[in-house]
């Protein structure tokens, strides 16, 4: 606490950043994003000393908790765990790389795209590192705005569409996990003041703290219906089939940077949410009803490869590959195994690196050309040979060719897949509710490998059937400093993750330890605890004292 | 390697207290006894890394800095690095050796270990990257890394004044390295690392002339046909570790070292199953067998030196390899083995019966590869490791040496690959005929040449194995006629009768344009014997073609003589606890092995005889009989069994069909977004009408509240009802 608020700083750096542009004098476009890569890269350097969060200790680390409406259980708490401080890491290390991408790109308003990219930066670091579900809810909520923003502004021909069903679909999902979380916040109250939570919670009974909703206890039906509402919220923006839809058209209109951001970070929000709030919230539901996920998971997996199978827009393609690749997050967090969990993880610091990267190549492209549709090219590798290098790699990293990042995370998350299918097979002798999952999901990889190759194939290889792009030029010396650190981390990652999985290991870990915990705890409550009628359990202790309560009552009362 | 679980291996192994045969593999002497699984002797080395490290500084060098080197820093770099890597490996294998010496290695395995760093650690899970030597993978890294170099120095004839010549060599080397990988991969994750590396160098080189769309294509569809291959590796892998816990073969044939029939509780039967059919898919894919074999003609749109290298010696044998790497999971599988070897016999005969009728002499090359690579997995299928990996090794030697070959005249041809344009290259290209006729007798399996030993030995499990039979037996015997008709055939129409040369003004599109330019620069005069960097490497190869098969003579020849079978020998401590026994009434029948001996090679030579009739009598109206009797059958083989168009019209264009039409247009446009244009434009509506209500008449407002608190409350009574 007397310490140096570093997540504090690391979080609004880029807003400061960004509202110092304003004072840029007119005129002086130049230097408006010189400042906002100094902003940039300056973030990325000052979140640096977060890497000394230590793994073997696990849990939240570097917290600040200062009061902010004590009466009302709001605080202003931040933290980050094994699992957070990655995420921390990878949006403040795509921050200058985006700023550098969109250099030439811009070609109105110039203040305001790097504000908005800036702010953007802030509310995804805020979500990320908020301990307290006011202050995560404001963030979630704030990331809509600079994204409407970019898409609405600086975005193609079809942006008010597009821009218009991002913001809708979200809002639909948040505005459900709104109701719920102002549920929750009652239901904490009133089992706090019943005595159920303990006599510290007694004493503040209203509280928004991740750590002290935790506690709150319900029963398995009541869980699936809060558990419903949070998944809505979190489903539409990793995005999950089927509500992926939006993503397409977000990504299609969106300047290069928007893309960037949007698969870099803003969709691991989504998967974020699940691991911080969805699953550990509701245990009991997610044992129930974790199979639908699953399910859904393998679909988007396979429909996204598909679908980006016969994509004739690059970019378009490359957004169809996040939902097939988010369904590998999906798959690999819902199993509940260290290896899924891990390799989940790893898989959204990939995808992050991956598609991100993939969304700037087609952006360079992009500048040059103005035309993304596949079959417009052919035999650039001729006249693009370092482009056409970075490109491939990224590629083969995305289709998980091992040795690059890619690999690593999608074979976890098969392999947590596989362990789980072992694991259910034994018990329910049952192929298609067991391995049948992962075998599913593992013939995405051999579709990752059609689409992307195919598209190579059509851009890159052959004759080149336009004398217009006899002249492309090859990656600039700035294009190069964008890609350097992108494919320095694909490789690195690839090859030697451990300093990486060291880290989030003892909080994983912890982490599946809390779910089961919670999920046996939440099946020795009877149906219908914590419902409206029944917030504290009254109906159920009444029963329990009148000796009619059923065999499990007896430990459920109490915390 | 484990320790504990080598500890839990012997334990069981004690605890059966059974007696095995083991060790019977090929007619070999068989000793009987109590089974105690020994563990395998370890040394720590360091080398190993530099083994595999030097391709890869070769291949970073040359593709950063390759422009800057001239071709003859591009030259020294590449083959440098190769060569020093072979040189190498001669040493860490004579280091081996003396590992086997007695006081050493009691019994079982034995081999040299180096931990480079600790790669995916995540719970129980731990899979480093870590290198092994032992004798199995012993034989497999003197093929590559000298078979490799050999290869190398001939590019730098092949490849001379291509404007790539840098960017392959540097392709070339990365081959190298992960091929290197694959094969020194302590565990399976390392093997697959190199094994999807193998593939991207395949991908690479095959479409090494991207201009050409077609050779594009063909790169691609080895790579995602190999990865169809991967799917099954892959979840092969995961079966294992669930089972085991580990991914070191090591590990996992130690725990299986046990008889047939008493693997411990903790292993059901059918996990080794399944693990073992998902693992052969892998090898379909990689070792192009049936139904994933399809890639590999296609493949010969590399450059030559790649189709021998890549397409012949090495890549395409990682799937026999990687079966012998986990012996002891087919040892007990064996229902997969059966798979195995039908898969493997019809992939050899119907490989082979395709390259009778082609032209183009690459093709035939190709087809035959396939065909080989199907007589190996016989061999892996009836349980005889050694025996394919016998085969593995000869075939990189005359298969290498024939491709070569072929890349020689094809060089000489100015890039011409159709056979109807040669004929009596003998004259011109001495050295090439000799040698391609050294490695064709050796293929076709004629004594004393290398194919002749391995290949008896094949056909003999094929028939004597408990797993072999007699309908096995007679189709691969079927495949070794064909195949020494096809090859004889090459012979007759490229090097043998007439010169027939190319029509003026016949074009030709094979290889890239600018290779093309070049050697336009040749007169259009007779065609050239290649230059000595081609053919040391021939001549090398050749001469491996005659004398490779006296490495692993049969007992029943080389016994009476004391000559011992020293490839058996010398593998017998990776595979001593899991060769398949042969079948007991065949074992020790000396007279039907010799009879067999003489009818293989009473079929090759009846087969010989024909393309003499055929090609060799001047008698052209016999060579079309085949075509007018049955059109049929030969527009069958032709076509290659319309295998490609079945795949294009069952799988490719139903699937994207529906990707595009179904999925897209209907599920994503209509129904999904139509349901979610539907609700906005539904609230846009709604809006408007509810505007509309907010006229400012309180009695509506208050109808509309009563209305509303009614639904409230009945709301909130149902749902206490409810609990």
């Amino acid at each position: 606490m007397d310490s140096l608020p570093l997540l504090t700083i690391v979080t609004f750096l880029p807003l400061v950043g960004g509202l110092l542009l304003f004072a840029v004098p007119k005129g002086a476009e130049g230097a408006v994003r010189w400042v906002a890569l100094a902003t940039a890269v300056l973030g990325f350097v000052v979140s640096l000393p977060l890497l000394g969060y230590d793994g073997v200790a696990a849990g939240m680390q570097f917290a600040e908790n200062y009061a902010w409406i004590p009466t009302w259980g709001l605080t202003w708490h931040l933290g980050i765990d094994g699992i957070s401080v990655w995420l921390v890491m990878l949006t403040t290390f795509l921050g200058p790389i985006v700023i550098l991408g969109a250099w030439d790109s811009v070609s109105r308003r110039h203040t305001e795209f790097f504000f908005h990219l800036l702010a953007l930066q802030t509310a995804m670091l805020g979500a990320f590192v908020a301990q307290n579900l006011a202050v995560f809810y404001v963030f979630w909520e704030l990331m809509l705005i600079p994204m409407f923003f970019l898409i609405g502004i600086w975005g193609g021909k079809e942006r008010l569409y597009a821009t218009l069903k991002f913001v809708l679909y979200t809002v639909f999902g948040s505005m459900l996990m709104l109701v719920a979380i102002f549920y929750l916040y009652w239901l904490h109250h009133e089992q706090a003041v019943a005595g159920l939570l303990g006599p510290a919670a007694a004493l503040s009974p209203w509280s928004l703290e991740f750590t002290d909703l935790y506690r709150v206890q319900m029963g398995a039906d009541v869980q699936a219906w809060l558990f419903l509402a949070f998944a809505l919220a979190f489903a539409v923006k990793v995005p999950m089939f089927p509500l992926h839809t939006w993503l397409p058209d977000a990504h299609v209109q969106a300047p290069t940077a928007g893309s960037v951001v949007l698969a870099g970070v803003l969709l691991k929000m989504g998967t974020y949410g699940f691991l911080r709030l969805g699953m550990p919230l509701f245990p009991a539901a997610v044992a129930e009803w974790a199979w639908v996920i699953l399910v859904l998971a393998v679909v988007g997996i396979v429909y996204g490869a598909l679908v980006a199978m016969i994509q004739p827009d690059m970019k378009k393609l490359v957004a169809y590959s996040s939902v097939s690749h988010m369904g590998y997050i999906m798959l690999g967090i819902f199993v509940l195994n260290p290896q899924g969990v891990e390799g989940g993880i790893l898989q959204m610091l990939n995808h992050g690196i991956s598609t991100g990267a993939l969304f700037l190549l087609v952006g360079v492209l992009y500048d040059r050309t103005h035309t993304r549709r596949i079959w417009d090219f052919g035999g650039l590798a001729k006249v693009m040979p370092i482009y056409t290098t970075v490109f491939i790699v990224v590629a083969l990293s995305s289709a998980g060719l091992p040795g690059t990042n890619g690999f690593v995370g999608e074979f976890l998350t098969l392999l947590g897949a596989f362990q789980w299918g072992h694991e259910a097979f034994a018990q329910t002798g049952s192929f298609w509710s067991s391995y049948g999952y992962v075998v599913v999901a593992a013939t995405g990889v051999v579709l990752g490998a059609v689409y992307l190759l195919w598209m190579i194939e059509r851009v890159f290889f052959g004759p080149i059937l336009q004398s217009r792009w006899l002249g492309l030029k090859d990656l600039s010396a700035r294009e190069g400093l964008v890609f350097a650190p992108l494919l320095l981390m694909i490789f690195w990652m690839g090859l030697y993750p451990k300093p990486f999985i060291d880290k989030m290991e003892p909080t994983v870990e912890a982490w599946i330890e809390q779910i089961r915990a919670g999920e046996k705890k939440a099946a020795s409550l009877p149906q219908g605890f914590g419902s409206p009628a029944n917030p504290s359990g009254e109906l159920h202790s009444r029963l329990a004292a009148s000796g009619d309560a059923q065999s499990e009552g007896s430990e459920g009362g109490g915390d | 390697m484990q320790p504990l679980l080598a500890q839990t291996a012997q334990a069981i192994a004690a605890s059966a207290g059974q007696a095995v045969a083991h060790g019977a593999g090929g007619g070999h002497g068989a000793a009987e006894g109590p089974i105690v699984a020994v563990a395998p002797t370890v040394e720590a080395t360091s080398l190993l890394a530099v083994v595999i490290l030097l391709p890869l500084l070769g291949a970073a060098l040359n593709g950063f800095l390759g422009k800057r080197l001239g071709t003859q820093g591009v030259n020294l770099v590449g083959c440098g690095t190769v060569a020093l890597s072979a040189l190498l490996s001669w040493k860490l294998v004579l280091d081996l050796v003396q590992l086997s010496g007695p006081g050493h290695a009691a019994g079982g395995n034995f081999g040299l270990h180096q931990n480079l760093f600790p790669w995916i650690h995540v719970g129980s899970f731990q899979a480093d990257f870590a290198l092994w030597l032992d004798p199995l993978a012993a034989v497999m890294l003197l093929v590559v890394t000298n078979v490799g170099f050999l290869i190398h120095l001939y590019s730098i004839g092949y490849m001379k004044g291509d404007p790539g010549y840098a960017r392959f060599f540097a392709y070339l080397n990365l081959f190298l390295f992960s091929m290197l990988c694959l094969v020194l991969g302590d565990n399976l994750l390392v093997l697959f690392l190199g094994w999807e590396g193998v593939g991207l160098c395949s991908y690479l080189l095959i479409g090494f002339w991207f201009e050409d769309r077609a050779n594009a294509r063909a790169g691609k569809k080895a790579f995602v046909t190999n990865r169809v291959g991967d799917f099954g590796f892959a979840l092969g892998m995961m079966m294992l570790f669930a089972v085991f816990g580990t991914l070191e073969p090591q590990a996992i044939n130690q725990a299986l070292a046990v008889p047939q029939g008493s693997l411990p509780a903790t292993v059901p039967l059918w996990t080794l199953e399944a693990a073992a059919l998902l693992l052969f898919v892998g090898a379909c894919g990689k070792s192009a067998q049936i139904p994933l074999y399809i890639w590999l003609p296609d493949a010969m749109a590399g450059p030559t030196p790649v189709s021998a290298l890549i397409h012949a010696a090495t890549m395409v044998t990682a799937g026999v390899y990687m079966v012998a790497r986990l012996n002891g999971v087919f040892f007990h599988a064996e229902f997969a083995c059966y798979v195995v070897i039908v898969v493997g016999a019809s992939t050899a005969l119907l490989a082979a019966t395709i390259g009778l009728v082609q032209n183009d002499i690459k093709k035939v090359l190709a087809y035959s590869t396939v065909s080989q690579l199907g007589f190996m997995f016989v061999a892996m299928g009836a349980g005889a490791w050694a025996v394919g990996v016998f085969h593995l090794m000869t075939h990189a030697f005359f298969k290498a040496c024939l491709f070569l070959g072929s890349g020689s005249v094809i060089l000489a041809m100015h890039h011409e690959q159709d056979m109807r344009f040669y004929g009596g290259l003998k004259r011109f290209m001495p050295t090439t005929h000799w040698t391609f006729l050294f490695a064709t007798l050796a293929i076709a399996g004629i004594f004393p040449f290398a194919g002749f030993f391995s290949k008896d030995e094949i056909l003999w499990n094929a028939i004597a194995s408990q797993r072999g039979g007699t309908l096995i037996y007679a189709v691969v015997l079927l495949a070794a006629f064909c195949t020494a008709f096809y090859m004889f055939r090459i012979l007759w129409m490229t090097f043998w009768g007439e010169h027939r040369g190319v029509p003026e003004g016949h074009g030709h599109d094979h290889g890239a344009e600018s290779a093309d330019d070049d050697h336009h620069h040749h007169a259009h005069g007779d065609p050239q014997e290649s230059p000595w960097t081609m053919t040391v490497p021939l001549m090398v190869l050749g001469v491996l073609s005659l004398v490779g098969g006296f490495l692993g003579v049969p007992a029943v020849l080389g016994g009476h003589f004391g000559f011992p079978n020293l490839l058996h020998d010398w593998l017998h401590p990776v595979f001593q606890y899991s060769t398949v026994a042969l079948d007991p009434t065949m074992a020790h029948n000396h007279a039907m092995e010799y009879g067999l001996m003489a009818l293989s090679l009473g079929v090759a030579g009846l087969s010989i005889f024909l393309t003499w009739l055929l090609w060799g009598g001047g008698k052209d109206a016999l060579r079309d009989i085949f075509a007018e009797k049955s059109p049929w059958l030969h527009d069958l083989l032709w076509n290659k069994w319309y295998v490609d168009e079945l795949y294009e019209s069952v799988l490719l264009k139903p699937l994207v069909f529906v990707s595009r039409e179904v999925l897209w247009r209907i599920v994503d446009e209509v129904i999904i977004d139509g349901l979610v244009n539907g609700v906005a434009s539904f609230c846009k509506q709604a809006a408007d009408k509810m505007g509309r209500a907010q006229d400012g008449d309180v009695g509506n407002y208050a109808t509309i509240m009563v209305a509303g608190m009614v639904v409230l409350l009945l709301v909130i009574v149902g749902f206490g009802v409810g609990t």
